[in-house]
Parts: structure tokens; C-alpha cells; sequence
């Protein structure tokens, strides 16, 4: 079973929902990114989504784009990233990292090479932003016969029809972007992603996370009702930019906020 | 040649095209497809297109036959298709005009562009003024400074222009500033993309009502010179001149087709915006297709004399029309387009934008070589007077 199936089998038995962190490697710094990766995990991280920086972030806001652009002036590549990831492995071999960027960096390094190294890594999952269904026939081919998952987002727009699509081509969970718009967006509706679930749930049974708009304990708190885990970026992210020298302790603190708030959404 | 019909369904030119966004922009671009498939062939619709372009644009645009300046070349005659002539000074209209038509049949009454120069943007501004809609252009802050005069044309025309902070703070990053605003306000705004890049349908959409350009010298020429030219000419920045005038002539076999890159300070300084030239496949803007990157698949700076060339991507179609060899792509230095620039002014009275001067440059190259009886047709794209600045400082003036 892989990492992920393996996280999400277990938080089921418990009865808990999945805290999955994402955070762009290489900011504030080259040195922080494994960290940065451990301090989640002791806040309570159960997935890390670790960002990719590219030089061109067109799907999100402003806050996620200024912490690409910090690591690229750190010249922070793919190789960077994923031999992070197999430095992190050495002393955590259980949470599951999930490498979340744009299409160009892996084509550049070309997806045969990508899933190898990845692998070897102990990447256990990409989600390339993208990469629609559409266009991700290839990848998902390349990454099964690696033995890596391709996470898809859903959006509030995404069709019947293409849900099907993604429901078939997704591995190891899916995730639910709340909102239209960039990341870093403003406000979620809780209601309104309660029914969205419960459709999407007729086409798949992967776990399905919910992010875009989760900002405290009590939004998270409130979507771990509903959702299989939740996801938190832009806001981690601002934690990291207002406190780059003292960021472990500051993620880590923020992290166990969000996870006791949500664990006390246990089910009985 | 076979028939030429690409794209295919999903937007492919071979490898190059498709649909290469966030999900949270697929409902918006299935919308768009649906609207152009069910507008494009409607009467109304191509009527009222029609009519635009001839009252409001001017069309058709002439074409000239550059006489003195082929005498100084003693070889192949050049004739100039005349799109400086188009109202706005440049063919960015012809595109921005199907575009907004479509807007108001959607009932969209915002719309939004991305610009470099500000030629694109300047067009977006006058037909949202034309139809009385709110527009708001994206603009790189550098390019903002670059272009003061086209930002307070935009201005003038009513439009807001916001100068865009992050990236390169130039063309791309307007255009990744516009797909945001898109994605959060597209049920009432329309993005209006200025070339043929970006996610399916745009490389399709803007081609096709560029497409205007090439049909138009079809029928131009034979009446002209009594045949087709031997070779057209255009420069690519995005490619959307050069894929309007290229594209009817796709399946004429015997029409070399040449696109022409800028080179800037010269292919091997790596200051440059030959894309097809000097780039390799990836995935920028919501499209497979050249770009010019570096070693880890990030996006690189380029650099060109003219801002509308100074793009690192590079339209799918142009990409496909490379790689089965019906086009040719080349490049041009800045040095040699300003010699053509300042030829082109003593010799014919006509001053053309820097963008043009490229394929300009590389006509002068080829028509000394070739016979007196041989025809090259140049998209003369657009009108220099924007660039009295740029030249000016070259030639170490200052106004």
C-alpha cells in the first residue's frame, strides 16, 4: 500500500481527518525546506503538499507567487526539491509527500526521469497544476508504472462529464478547490462545499480535501465536518513570509492550532 | 499539400496547443469554445464582423509596391501589406474587434487584455470605448515605464490600466496578472488575448479573424502582379500578423512562408526573442509550444529592440508549421531592423513599427539574391510612430 492509502486508511479507522500543509520549497531559504517539512509533521501534518517553484504561477495569488519567486532567487530547481524530499525520508518514512507545481519544470526534466527520481526520492505523488485530465493522459501512465499517484483538482465549475474523467484518472485522493478564483482567495461557504462533496462522492471513492479560503482553526474546523482532509497554503505560507528567520517554530505552532481545532470535530 | 484543418477538436496542432490550465479555468475556456463554435459561421455574427472591419478599421488594407526600395535592392520586388494603414495603427484590432463582438453576444460587459507595448492594449481600449464597456489592461510595471504614451492613450480611451508588479513585471507576467483576474470574474468579464498563444480556442480564434490579413492578399495580389508572391514575410513575437497572413496560404505549396524572429543584441548573446530559433518544447500560458527557458524548465527574460516582439513563447501553430517544415523561421537583429526602420522611412515615406522592421530586415536580405521577376509580399504590421522614442534614443536624441 502506498503512503498515502496507508495515511488515509489509518486517520479513517481513528476517526480523524487528514491536515495536509503546502509550502513552496526553498523559501525563505535552500536550508529550510527539510525543516520546514519536519515542523509540520510535529504540528500534526499529516500529507505534505511541497511546492515546485516556476517562474510563472499563473493559477495563484499573490502570496503563493511572492514565495515561488523568493525561492527561485535562491535558484531552487526540481533536482532541489525532490533530493530535499529524499533528505527528509531519512528520518521520516511514514508521511507522505505529494510534489505540487506547473507542467514546464517536469517536462523539462522529462516525465520518464521525473518519476524515477522522484521515486527514488520517496516522492509519493504529484499534482501538476496544469496538467487538466485532458492533457495528463502520459503522466498518469508514467507516474502508475513508478508506483507514484497524480492528485487532480475539482472546482466548483468542473462538469459531470469531467468528473468522471477525473474520478478515473485520479490516485490517492482529490482535491476540492472551494473557490473560483487564485489561491489565497477570500472567503469559503461551508454549505455550499458540504453538497459539492456529496456529489463528487458518487463518482469516486478517494479521499477528497478541501482547500482555497481555509485560514484559522475554525474554517478548518468546519471543513473537516465535511471533507477527507484539509488543505491549508496561502495562509501557512504568509506564516513563513512574516517570520522567515524564526518559520519552524512559527509552522509548527500554527500547524497544532489547526489539528486540535479539527480533532475536536472527531467523530463519535 | 493535404488539407489543412488543424486544430483538431482539443485545440492540438501535432504536440503543440491544447489545454494546459488550472481546472478552475476549464468551465470558462469549454464556454468560450462553445460560443466561438456556435458565433463563427452565424450571419449575423460575420455580417456585423464585416462591417467593422470595413467602416470602423478601414479594410481592406492596401497593398503597396515598394518600388524605390526594390530598385536599391536591384532583385526580387516587395510589396508591403499595408495593416499600419488600420485604424489604431496596427492589425491588433482586427482581433480585438472578433473578440468583443463575441463579449457583447455573451452579454459580458467587462473586458480584460494583457499587453506589452501597449498596441494590444491600445486596441482593447478603443473598441470597449466603441461599445461602451469596461476595460481594464494588464501591463509589466517595466513596460508601464517603457510605454508612458500608449498608457496614457489606454487612459484617454477610458480604460484602467494596471501595472503589474510580480515576475519579470513585463508581457508574460500580464499575461498570468489577466488569466487571474479571468478566473475570478468570468462570469462577467471577457479576457480579450492579443495573440494566437494561450489555451484552446484563443490560438484558433485570434488566428482566424486575423486570418483577414491573408485572404485579403490572396485576392490582392493576382490582381496586382497577376500571381502569387514567391515568399510572405511577417515577424513573430506570439505570431498573431504572421499566422493572419500565413494561414490562407498554407496549402499554396509554392508561396514560401518565412517568419521572423528578433535576435536582439544577436542569437549568441543569449539577449534575444527568437523563441523558434533558440527555444525547446514546454508549457507556458495555457499551451503546449517553443519557449525560451533555462535548464530547470524556468522561464527566461528576453530581450528584444521592440516590445511586441519580446515574448517567450511562442504560438502553437507556429511551432507545428516549424517542425513540418511549411514555414521557415529566422531572425533578425535589432541593428538590422533599425537599418530597415530608417531605409524603409527615406526610401517610401512610410515609417513602420520596430515589430515589422524585422521582417522587413530579413526581406532586404533575401531580395538582392533573387530575380528581378520574383515577388516577396511583407505584412507590414503595424505603424512606427510609436516608436519614435525607442528610435530616437538610439540614434542619440532625446525629445
Amino acid at each position: 500500500m502506498s503512503r498515502i492509502a496507508a495515511r488515509f486508511d489509518k486517520l479513517r479507522k481513528e476517526g480523524r481527518k487528514a491536515l495536509i500543509p503546502f509550502f513552496t520549497a526553498g523559501d525563505p531559504d535552500r536550508a529550510s525546506c527539510v525543516p520546514l517539512m519536519h515542523a509540520l509533521v510535529a504540528g500534526g501534518a499529516d500529507v505534505i503538499e511541497l511546492g515546485v517553484p516556476f517562474s510563472d504561477p499563473m493559477a495563484d495569488g499573490p502570496v503563493i507567487q511572492r514565495s515561488s519567486e523568493r525561492a527561485l532567487l535562491h535558484g531552487v530547481s526540481l533536482h532541489d526539491v525532490i533530493n530535499w524530499v529524499a533528505e527528509f525520508r531519512k528520518t521520516d518514512n511514514e508521511t507522505p509527500v505529494v510534489l505540487m507545481g506547473y507542467a514546464n519544470p517536469v517536462e523539462s526534466m522529462g516525465l520518464e526521469a521525473f518519476a524515477k527520481v522522484a521515486k527514488a526520492a520517496g516522492v509519493d505523488g504529484a499534482l501538476v497544476v496544469d496538467y487538466p485530465p485532458e492533457e495528463a493522459e502520459t503522466l498518469v501512465g508514467t507516474l502508475d508504472r513508478a508506483g507514484l499517484d497524480t492528485v487532480f483538482l475539482i472546482s466548483p465549475t468542473t462538469s459531470d462529464a469531467r468528473l468522471k474523467q477525473v474520478a478515473a484518472l485520479g490516485r490517492g485522493y482529490l482535491y476540492y478547490v472551494s473557490l473560483k478564483g487564485v489561491t489565497g482567495a477570500a472567503n469559503i461557504d461551508i454549505a455550499d462545499v458540504s453538497r459539492r462533496l456529496e456529489h463528487i462522492r458518487t463518482y469516486t471513492r478517494l479521499p477528497v480535501g478541501v482547500g482555497f479560503g481555509i485560514r484559522d482553526g475554525k474554517t478548518a474546523h468546519a471543513i473537516a465536518q465535511v471533507a477527507d482532509a484539509v488543505v491549508i497554503g496561502s495562509r501557512l505560507v504568509q506564516e513563513i513570509e512574516a517570520a522567515p528567520a524564526d518559520a519552524a517554530v512559527k509552522v509548527r505552532a500554527f500547524m497544532a492550532d489547526i489539528r486540535t481545532a479539527m480533532d475536536a470535530s472527531k467523530k463519535k | 499539400m493535404r488539407v489543412y484543418d488543424l486544430p483538431d477538436a482539443k485545440g492540438h496542432f501535432g504536440p503543440y496547443g491544447g489545454v494546459f490550465v488550472s481546472e478552475t479555468l476549464i468551465s470558462a475556456l469549454e464556454d468560450l469554445k462553445a460560443a466561438y463554435a456556435r458565433f463563427k459561421d452565424d450571419p449575423t455574427f460575420k455580417a456585423e464582423f464585416a462591417y467593422e472591419l470595413k467602416h470602423y478599421v478601414g479594410r481592406p488594407s492596401p497593398i503597396y509596391h515598394a518600388r524605390r526600395w526594390s530598385e536599391h535592392f536591384g532583385g526580387a520586388q516587395v510589396y508591403l501589406k499595408r495593416e499600419d494603414l488600420n485604424h489604431t495603427g496596427a492589425h491588433k484590432i482586427n482581433n480585438v474587434i472578433g473578440q468583443a463582438l463575441l463579449a457583447r453576444h455573451l452579454g459580458k460587459p467587462r473586458v480584460i487584455a494583457e499587453t506589452g507595448a501597449g498596441q494590444h492594449g491600445v486596441a482593447a481600449a478603443t473598441i470597449a470605448a466603441r461599445y461602451g464597456m469596461e476595460c481594464v489592461v494588464y501591463m509589466g510595471s517595466e513596460d508601464v515605464k517603457r510605454q508612458a504614451q500608449n498608457v496614457y492613450r489606454m487612459k484617454l480611451l477610458g480604460a484602467t490600466v494596471v501595472p503589474v508588479e510580480s515576475g519579470s513585471k513585463t508581457l508574460k507576467d500580464a499575461l498570468n496578472e489577466a488569466m487571474r483576474d479571468w478566473v475570478t470574474n468570468v462570469e462577467d468579464t471577457f479576457y480579450i488575448i492579443g495573440t494566437v498563444a494561450g489555451p484552446h480556442p484563443y490560438p484558433m480564434m485570434v488566428r482566424d479573424f486575423q486570418s483577414v490579413i491573408g485572404l485579403e492578399a490572396r485576392e490582392q495580389m493576382p490582381e496586382m502582379t497577376g500571381r502569387q508572391p514567391d515568399a510572405v514575410l511577417a515577424c513573430v513575437g506570439g505570431g498573431s500578423n504572421a499566422i493572419g497572413i500565413f494561414h490562407p496560404y498554407i496549402e499554396y505549396e509554392n508561396v514560401r512562408l518565412i517568419g521572423v524572429e528578433a535576435a536582439g543584441h544577436g542569437l549568441e548573446t543569449g539577449k534575444h526573442s527568437a523563441t523558434l530559433c533558440a527555444g525547446r518544447s514546454g508549457v507556458l500560458h495555457g499551451n503546449r509550444t517553443y519557449l525560451l527557458q533555462d535548464d530547470n524548465g524556468q522561464i527566461i527574460e528576453t530581450h528584444s529592440i521592440s516590445a511586441g516582439l519580446d515574448y517567450p513563447g511562442v504560438g502553437p501553430e507556429h511551432a507545428w508549421l516549424k517542425d513540418i517544415g511549411r514555414a521557415e523561421y529566422v531572425a533578425v537583429t535589432d541593428d538590422e531592423a533599425l537599418e530597415a526602420f530608417h531605409k524603409l522611412c527615406r526610401l517610401e515615406g512610410i515609417i513602420p513599427a520596430l515589430e515589422s522592421s524585422h521582417a522587413l530586415a530579413y526581406a532586404a536580405k533575401l531580395a538582392p539574391h533573387m530575380r528581378k521577376d520574383q515577388i516577396l509580399l511583407v505584412n507590414l504590421s503595424g505603424r512606427g510612430d510609436k516608436d519614435m522614442h525607442t528610435v530616437a534614443e538610439k540614434s542619440g536624441l532625446k525629445f
